[in-house]
This record gives structure tokens, C-alpha cells and sequence, in this order.
């Protein structure tokens, strides 16, 4: 028998993670944003359960102004895995005023994203959410468990959470509390990347360069995804070659410019970046300490 | 601003040959450390080193550490590292880490992930926990301070946890001149001190996190008296947990069972020790029976062999009964099972440990409910001296025997991490509050087998013509629970059933006269109580208890103790006024005037029922009317 290589370690325990959680809890839910660490999630669980499907429905919350890309490559997925897709979206931002462009950002994250979510899990009743998050992303994170509590109202106290210890989870859960389950919180940024190449995992195209109209704003290369894109007066989208390292809502996710079309070549541009993952996406600015108080919130 | 140590730096081969970069990244193995030292040794600053070094830190978090260190930093207009790990709000105000916080760093030969967690005395749980999962550990002194209290404390807690690699890293060489003298007076007190425990190695290195001497080269010019490792060198070069475990017997405790269709049944889980190959006997435990592998089931298809830290699915020969909780194993050497043990144990929780209550014991992938005895001994983490202990508080560790309600499958911490090591959860907060680690099997449990009887419970009710019930009355003192039991038993003895009443008084006068008051006497009092009355409800009678029972956790217990639905919770639903104001047998007004101590409902809690089968109010209610009534709810009884 070999040395296990890190990433078989990572694997192996996230196969665990998700087998611990469908065999603990009642109703357990994958939130998937059909991003890259989702991408990476989703084949984990697949591989959790095979020859099986994974015994969950995946939730995407959807903001209404996601790449249309994105929301190609998550219908011809679950079209192709034979997935349960459930989609939450806020049905009324439209007549409450909300889009990107005029609201601000706590309140845009709140309406259409923060809300929708707690809405969906509360009303389908999951009991167990499965999210992306890693430690390596942001300080607050390094401290999150696998296993984060959340009170009926879906909020984080980083005072009350359980100790865990070896592999050892303790699911059991208070009335309407409800579990955030993170299986990948152990894997880095590098390894999610790799872990892609050496499994062949198929993830939107938009992580790859390609030629895009872009404008470029607030120091930030925007995509104009489709014709709802208020142009400011003199803007006049340019032809770039461009990428995404992380997605959001496509008004608010910045792109860099790029020529990597292959996956090494990402994963090259990565290790030789100078700025964090979270750099490109407008909700994480303020201070250091924003994310604790939108993780405080429910943001997941 | 600090240069980064170039040896880290593999930016040219990513620039060069990004292929080869990954072909060499991906080969790399995993290290999980462990970093434990007081307030101030400078560990966040060692961390944040390994972090800056080894390029895992992005432009914007660097502006962001630069513009913090002005602010808040304790280093000057020098870059404050240890502001790079600090993470919640709260305790960047407080300028201390108070939690387990996880690193990740890679290295050209490793990737790294890194506990970080607190020196302070009352966080023994935080360590206990990031040393759970750590192959080695990594103790921090002051080279200013040598060998402290608390030196000694992290690591005999290391050691318990079962890991095996210990590093001193002599810490800020630079303010004591770089000297040797320091240095070797501080490993010698060690070394001392290592044998007392017995920690049979340590590497010691001296080190400062500060300016970087011997972290990832060595000698530093200015030790040039070191002829050891560096720290990262020693880090890359020791060998990881999972190959060691690989050569143990083979043992994959079953997390889920697979069946997707008719064809295939697999049982899924991460093996714990050993390797597996197809055609390899094994044997289910507890259960004893043996079959043999038919195949590795993976996603990316069938496997020859699989190892200890892999999650994989087996398929069997046989139809054997195997489900969650189970433990497939090697068949020539299988686990033992017993539900007697004795542990070593940490307490987690604010709310010290019960001795005699039931929590939930999760080991492996067993959930079983588990009492501990009094402690033993309780450990003093400082001078290693056992004490006397009735309880257990929050970050005391001790010794004592455990019981669970079924057999578990487990093996000695010190020979499996995976099925040694068990956590205790509360049943009613759900809190985690304790984790243990197995010494050994009590072996009475092998020893003490159940006599099957010829004539059956069963049997015993039908002779009666009735079906066994447990009434168990509970409530305030005064609240009428015996008076109303025993108008009940009078009915019932009038429609000829045969019963029993079991009354607190009365019981405390000869089978619980040793008891006494305190919480813990209490719990054991009803435990005894259950007991009885389940033998008495085996009997085939219809038992009638009438105790305060003001603890749901022991009410729970005996509910548990009993076949399901024959335990009938009779809530005696008095006001404390009303219960006070009667005061039959003036107890109330002695407890007020502080001569009665621990009284329900004065100066100990009631915690009452939240869904009784049936609840009775004497306030609206004659005695007899609430007994008709209670009848009325358990009729017919057949």
C-alpha cells in the first residue's frame, strides 16, 4: 500500500463527511452554486454514494442576475446525474426595487441571496446543509467547524460551537436548530484546482479565458452577460480576453485578464496571483471582520 | 518589510514548468501539526512566518497585515505576523486567540495543515481537540522563560492524545544572544520532565519565529553550535500517521450501508487500520460472523487493495446482517466488544459530569447511551498527581469505568486512535461535553451473560391477563403524587389487576437507604427505582412509582430501561404555592429556614416533563377524580 497522497487524505475525508451527515440527519440539502468548490462538492458526493445518487436534492440560490452560463452548466448537470434541483429565488425584487446596480451591497446580499437561502431551507424543512466553504478562504473561517449550529433563525454564534474531535461528529441538534455541513473545509484554493484537473470535473466555462465584452468600473473588469447591463454614459463595452476565479452575480464579480484556457494554465495564473480568491467580489470589502458579521446573519 | 525566506519560494518552476509544478504537488503527502505553547511564546507569529513564507499569503491580505500592524500591532512598524492567524472579531480585541483555528501551508515536499490553538489554563478542551487529529505536536518556550507550568501541561495533554512526534522549538533565540548554554539548560529540564510522563523522544530545535533562524534552513548563521533539522525540514521528513496505520489488523467500522438496488449491497465507511483485499476473511463484529471481501467498490471502479485513511464500499459473499455501527475486521484478529471499559477522559462543559446519568457515547459509528462511574482519580495536568474526585469540571481530566446499554465494538487508544477515542453528548443540551480515550475492557461484560428464562415477560403478563405498565408520578413534594397513586392502585386492585406501588419514603427507608441528596445520590436513587420496576414490570405488574424524579435526563433513562410504550409519565402538574402552601410534612418551611439542602423546587431545580403521557392537576382536581382520570388513559390494559 502506498502513502496517501494529501489529496486522497482530503478526499477520503469528505466522502466521510457526507456519509456521517445521510446517516444522521433527516433531511439533508447540498447547497449547490454551481461554482467550482460546488463542482468539486457534487462529484465528492457522488463518489460518497456510488453506484447510488447522492440521497439529497441540491439547492441553488438563485439571485436572478447570475451568469447565463452558469445556469446552462447546472441544468445540463443535473440533467446528466439525474440530480433533484430545487432553485430559491426572491420572486419580488423586481417590484421591491432590488438589483444590483442601484442597491447597496449589504442590503443586494440580504435580498437575494441571505434571505432566499434561510427561506428555502426553512419551508422545505433541511435539517442539514451541505456548503462550500473552506478554511483557507477568509481568518473567520479558519475557526468554523464542519459541523456549524445554527439557531431557528439561522444564525451563527461563534461562542456555541461543539468541539471536534478525531473524525468523531456530534449531529444531534436542539429543535429547529439546523446543521452547516462543510466537507471541504480542509482543502485550499490549490487543491480544489487540482482536484478538478486530476478528476476531469466538468465546471463552467467561464473560469476558462475567453473573449467577453467588458467594461470596466469601481477598478473592477465587469462582463455585460446580457442586455439588463446599465451602461454609464461614454461606456462602450471592449472586447477582452477574460476569466473568472470565483462567481457571483455578474454585475458584481470582477474578471482578470487572462489567457489561461486549460486547466494548468489557471492553476498557473493562480499560484502566481497576487491577490486573494475573494479579491473580485464586491460583498466581502469593508473591514477585516465583515464576514464573521454576515456569517453572524446567516450567510453561509 | 521582512523578506521572504527564498527556499520556500517555487515560483520559478510554477513560472517554468507549471506541469512539472503540479506532477510534483500532487505526489506530496499530508502533515497535520499541532502548535501548543503559553500566552506570548510567539506562536501566532511562528504560524504567520510559515504562512508569509511559504507564499500563502495573497497582496491584499499582506496591505491589509501592513496597515493592522500600524494599528494594532505589538511589533512596531515591524510586520506583526501573528495578526495574519488571529481570527474572530471578539478576540482581535482581546489580542488572544481563543479557539482551534485550522492553517493550511505546502511546502516543495508536503502540504500542512496546522492547529493553532491557545496556551491559556482554561482551555484544555481547545487543545485536546486540535490534538485529536494531529500526527505531531509542536511545543513552544521562550527561550527567556524555559521550561514552564504550562510547557509541561500541553504536553502531557499531547501525549495523552496519542501523538508520537513531539518538537521543542526553543523559541526567540534572538533575545537570549543566540546561546547555546540557554538552550541545552532548557532541553535538559526537559528531557527530565519528558521521562516523568513518558514521552520517550522529542526534537528540539531552537528556533525564533521572528527573525527566522533554523525555521526552514539550518544552521542559522547565528547558531552555528545546531547541527539538527530545521523546523520545516524536520516537519517534511517525519513519517505521517496513516502508513503506520496501514500495517495494523484491518478494521472499517460501517458508516452507511449501500443499496441501490436488488444487486448490489455494499457496506461504505473509512477504514481505520490496516489493508483489504478481495478475497480477505473477515469478520462482522459484534456479531461474530465471518465472510469474505468480494470486491472494492469505487466510484473509479473496482480496487486490489485499499488501506487505513481511504473511504471505500465493500461487498461481501455472504448475506450477512451487518449495518451502521458495526465493525468489519480482520477475521484471525477482530476487535473486542464489552459494555464495561475504563477511559481516561477530558470534561468539556460548563456543567460539571453526573456520575450515574445516561449520555450519549458516539464512537466510531456507534451511538450508544453510557454512565460513568465516579472518577477514580481526577489528574492534576501540572503536577501529574491523582487526586480524589467525585465529579469531573469543565477542563478536568480523569479516570474512571464506563457502562453502555449494549456491547460497543472498540479497541485501546493506544493501539487505535479511530476506535479508542469516543465523545460524550448530553441528551437534553446536546452539548458535546466530554471525550475519552479506552485503556481497557472491563472484561465482566464477557463474563456476566444474560440467563435466558424459559418463562418469558410475556408469559409472565399473560398468566395475568394484563399488560405491564410503569405509572411513573412525578412532581413537586406536596403535590399529591403519592395520595393519587395510590387512589389509582386501589381502582385497579378493584378491577383485579395486580400491581404494585413503589413510594419514595418507603424506598428510602431500606433499598436506597445509603443515599442521600445530592444531585448525584438522586440520580443513582432512581436509578435503582427503574430498575426495580422493571423487574417488577417483567413480573408482569402493573407498577405505580410516585418519586419527585425532578430530573428529565433520569426519567429519560428509565423510559429507555423499558420495551417502548410501557412507560406512562404521570405529570403531577402542582404550583410550587399551592405544593408549599400545603406543606404536609412541613419539609418546605425547614428548606426556607435553611435546614433542608438541595429541595426541589427552593434551592434545587425541577425540570418538568415536557410531553408526559399524562398530566393531572390538583388544583382543579379532587384526588379521586384525578386518579378516574388516569385510569380512563391507560384502559384497557390488555
Amino acid at each position: 500500500m502506498h502513502t496517501l497522497t494529501h489529496l486522497e487524505r482530503l478526499e477520503a475525508e469528505s466522502i466521510h463527511i457526507f456519509r456521517e451527515v445521510a446517516a444522521e440527519t433527516e433531511k439533508p440539502v447540498m447547497l449547490y452554486s454551481v461554482g467550482k468548490d460546488s463542482s468539486v462538492m457534487l462529484h465528492l458526493a457522488r463518489k460518497a454514494f456510488y453506484p447510488a445518487p447522492p440521497p439529497f436534492p441540491m439547492l441553488h440560490v438563485a439571485s436572478g442576475w447570475d451568469f447565463q452560463a452558469l445556469l446552462d452548466h447546472r441544468d445540463k448537470t443535473v440533467e446528466e446525474y439525474g440530480l433533484d434541483l430545487i432553485v430559491a429565488q426572491n420572486e419580488q425584487a423586481e417590484e421591491q426595487g432590488i438589483n444590483p446596480f442601484d442597491t447597496g451591497s449589504a442590503l443586494y446580499s440580504q435580498a437575494q441571496l441571505t434571505d432566499p437561502l434561510k427561506k428555502a431551507l426553512s419551508e422545505h424543512g433541511f435539517d442539514a446543509a451541505f456548503g462550500g466553504g473552506r478554511r483557507d478562504e477568509e481568518k473567520a473561517r479558519a475557526k468554523e467547524r464542519v459541523f456549524s449550529f445554527r439557531s431557528a433563525s439561522h444564525r451563527w454564534d461563534p461562542k456555541n460551537q461543539r468541539p471536534e474531535l478525531w473524525n468523531l461528529y456530534n449531529t444531534k441538534k436542539n429543535k429547529d436548530e439546523s446543521i452547516r455541513v462543510f466537507p471541504i473545509s480542509n482543502w485550499t484554493e490549490l487543491d480544489i484546482w487540482q482536484y478538478i484537473a486530476l478528476e476531469k470535473i466538468d465546471i463552467v466555462p467561464l473560469y476558462l479565458s475567453q473573449k467577453r465584452p467588458t467594461v470596466t468600473r469601481d477598478g473592477m473588469l465587469l462582463v455585460v452577460d446580457d442586455d439588463r447591463f446599465r451602461l454609464e454614459k461614454g461606456e462602450q463595452p471592449v472586447e477582452r480576453s477574460v476569466r473568472f476565479r470565483t462567481l457571483g452575480c455578474y454585475p458584481l464579480t470582477g474578471a482578470t485578464e487572462s489567457k489561461a484556457t486549460d486547466m494548468n494554465a489557471i492553476i498557473q495564473e493562480m499560484l502566481l496571483a497576487t491577490g486573494s480568491e475573494r479579491q473580485g467580489r464586491a460583498i466581502d470589502k469593508g473591514q477585516s471582520a465583515s464576514m464573521e458579521d454576515k456569517k453572524q446573519e446567516g450567510y453561509f | 518589510m521582512a523578506e521572504r525566506d527564498p527556499s520556500f519560494q517555487t515560483d520559478a518552476l510554477i513560472a517554468e514548468d507549471i506541469d512539472a509544478y503540479l506532477e510534483q504537488h500532487q505526489h506530496k503527502s499530508l502533515l497535520r501539526f499541532i502548535t501548543c505553547g503559553s500566552v506570548d511564546d510567539g506562536k501566532s507569529t511562528l504560524i504567520g512566518r510559515l504562512l508569509y513564507d511559504s507564499k500563502m499569503i495573497f497582496e491584499d491580505q499582506l496591505s491589509a497585515l501592513e496597515s493592522d500592524s500600524k494599528k494594532v500591532g505589538t511589533q512596531g512598524d515591524e510586520i506583526d505576523f501573528a495578526l495574519l492567524v488571529d481570527g474572530l472579531a471578539a478576540e482581535r480585541e482581546q489580542g488572544i486567540t481563543i479557539d482551534v483555528a485550522y492553517r493550511f501551508f505546502t511546502t516543495e515536499k508536503r502540504k500542512f495543515i496546522v492547529a493553532d490553538t491557545p496556551g491559556h489554563e482554561q482551555y484544555t478542551r481547545n487543545m485536546v481537540t486540535g490534538a485529536s487529529t494531529a500526527d505531531l505536536a509542536v511545543i513552544l518556550v521562550d527561550a527567556r522563560k524555559g521550561v514552564l507550568q504550562q510547557t509541561r501541561r500541553h504536553s502531557y495533554l499531547v501525549h495523552l492524545l496519542g501523538i508520537r512526534h513531539l518538537v521543542l522549538a526553543v523559541n526567540k533565540m534572538d533575545l537570549v544572544d543566540y546561546d547555546q548554554a540557554t538552550f541545552d539548560s532548557i532541553v535538559a529540564d526537559y528531557a527530565a520532565f519528558a521521562e516523568e510522563v513518558g514521552i520517550e523522544t522529542f526534537t528540539p530545535i531552537p528556533i525564533s519565529g521572528f527573525k527566522g533562524d533554523n525555521i526552514t534552513a539550518s544552521p542559522s548563521p547565528n547558531t552555528p553550535w545546531y547541527n539538527g533539522l530545521s523546523l520545516i525540514d524536520h516537519l517534511e521528513t517525519v513519517e505521517v500517521a496513516n502508513t503506520a496505520a496501514q500495517e495494523r489488523s484491518f478494521r472499517m467500522p460501517v458508516q452507511w450501508v449501500n443499496r441501490p438496488n436488488l444487486d448490489f449491497r455494499g457496506f461504505a465507511g473509512l477504514i481505520t487500520d490496516g489493508t483489504v483485499q478481495p478475497g480477505d476473511p473477515v469478520r462482522i463484529v459484534p456479531a461474530g460472523k465471518t465472510s469474505k471481501i468480494k470486491s472494492i467498490s469505487t466510484f473509479d471502479g473496482d480496487l486490489d487493495e485499499a488501506g487505513a485513511g481511504q473511504s471505500v464500499t465493500l461487498m461481501l459473499e455472504d448475506e450477512v446482517d451487518c449495518s451502521r455501527g458495526d465493525v468489519i475486521a480482520a477475521a484471525d484478529d477482530p476487535p473486542e466488544a464489552s459494555d464495561q471499559f475504563c477511559a481516561t477522559f477530558v470534561w468539556m462543559d460548563e456543567e460539571a459530569l453526573k456520575p450515574g446519568r445516561g449520555y450519549w457515547l458516539k464512537l466510531g459509528n456507534q451511538m450508544v447511551t453510557a454512565t460513568v462511574q465516579p472518577p477514580k482519580y481526577e489528574i492534576d495536568v501540572n503536577s501529574l498527581e491523582h487526586l480524589a474526585a467525585k465529579t469531573l469540571k469543565l477542563n478536568a481530566i480523569g479516570v474512571a469505568e464506563f457502562s453502555t446499554d449494549r456491547p460497543i465494538t472498540f479497541e485501546a487508544y493506544a493501539k487505535s486512535r479511530q476506535l479508542g477515542g469516543f465523545i460524550l453528548i448530553d441528551k437534553f443540551t446536546n452539548a458535546t461535553v466530554g471525550a475519552g480515550m479506552i485503556e481497557f475492557s472491563l472484561r465482566r461484560a464477557q463474563n456476566v451473560h444474560w440467563q435466558p428464562t424459559t418463562i418469558t415477560r410475556e408469559d409472565h403478563a399473560a398468566l395475568k391477563n394484563q399488560t405491564p405498565r410503569v405509572l411513573w408520578f412525578t412532581g413537586l413534594s406536596g403535590s399529591g403524587k403519592s395520595t393519587i397513586a395510590n387512589e389509582v392502585e386501589k381502582q385497579l386492585a378493584l378491577m383485579n389487576r395486580h400491581t404494585f406501588l413503589l413510594d419514595g419514603d418507603n424506598v428510602r427507608h431500606g433499598l436506597n437507604k445509603d443515599l442521600g441528596f445530592t444531585e448525584t445520590d438522586r440520580i443513582e436513587n432512581i436509578r435503582r427505582i427503574g430498575e426495580v420496576a422493571k423487574l417488577m414490570a417483567d413480573a408482569g405488574l402493573i407498577v405505580l412509582t410516585a418519586f419527585i424524579s425532578p430530573f428529565r435526563a433520569e426519567r429519560r433513562m428509565v423510559r429507555e430501561m423499558l420495551p417502548e410504550g410501557e412507560f406512562v409519565e404521570v405529570f403531577v402538574d402542582t404550583p410550587l404555592e399551592v405544593a408549599e402552601k400545603r406543606d404536609v410534612k412541613g419539609l418546605y418551611k425547614k428548606a426556607r429556614e435553611g435546614q433542608l439542602k438541595n429541595f426541589t423546587g427552593i434551592d434545587s431545580p425541577y425540570e418538568a416533563p415536557e410531553h408526559p403521557e399524562i398530566r393531572v392537576n390538583t388544583v382543579d382536581m379532587t384526588p379521586a377524580e384525578a386518579a378516574n382520570y388516569i385510569i380512563q388513559q391507560i384502559l384497557p390494559l390488555k
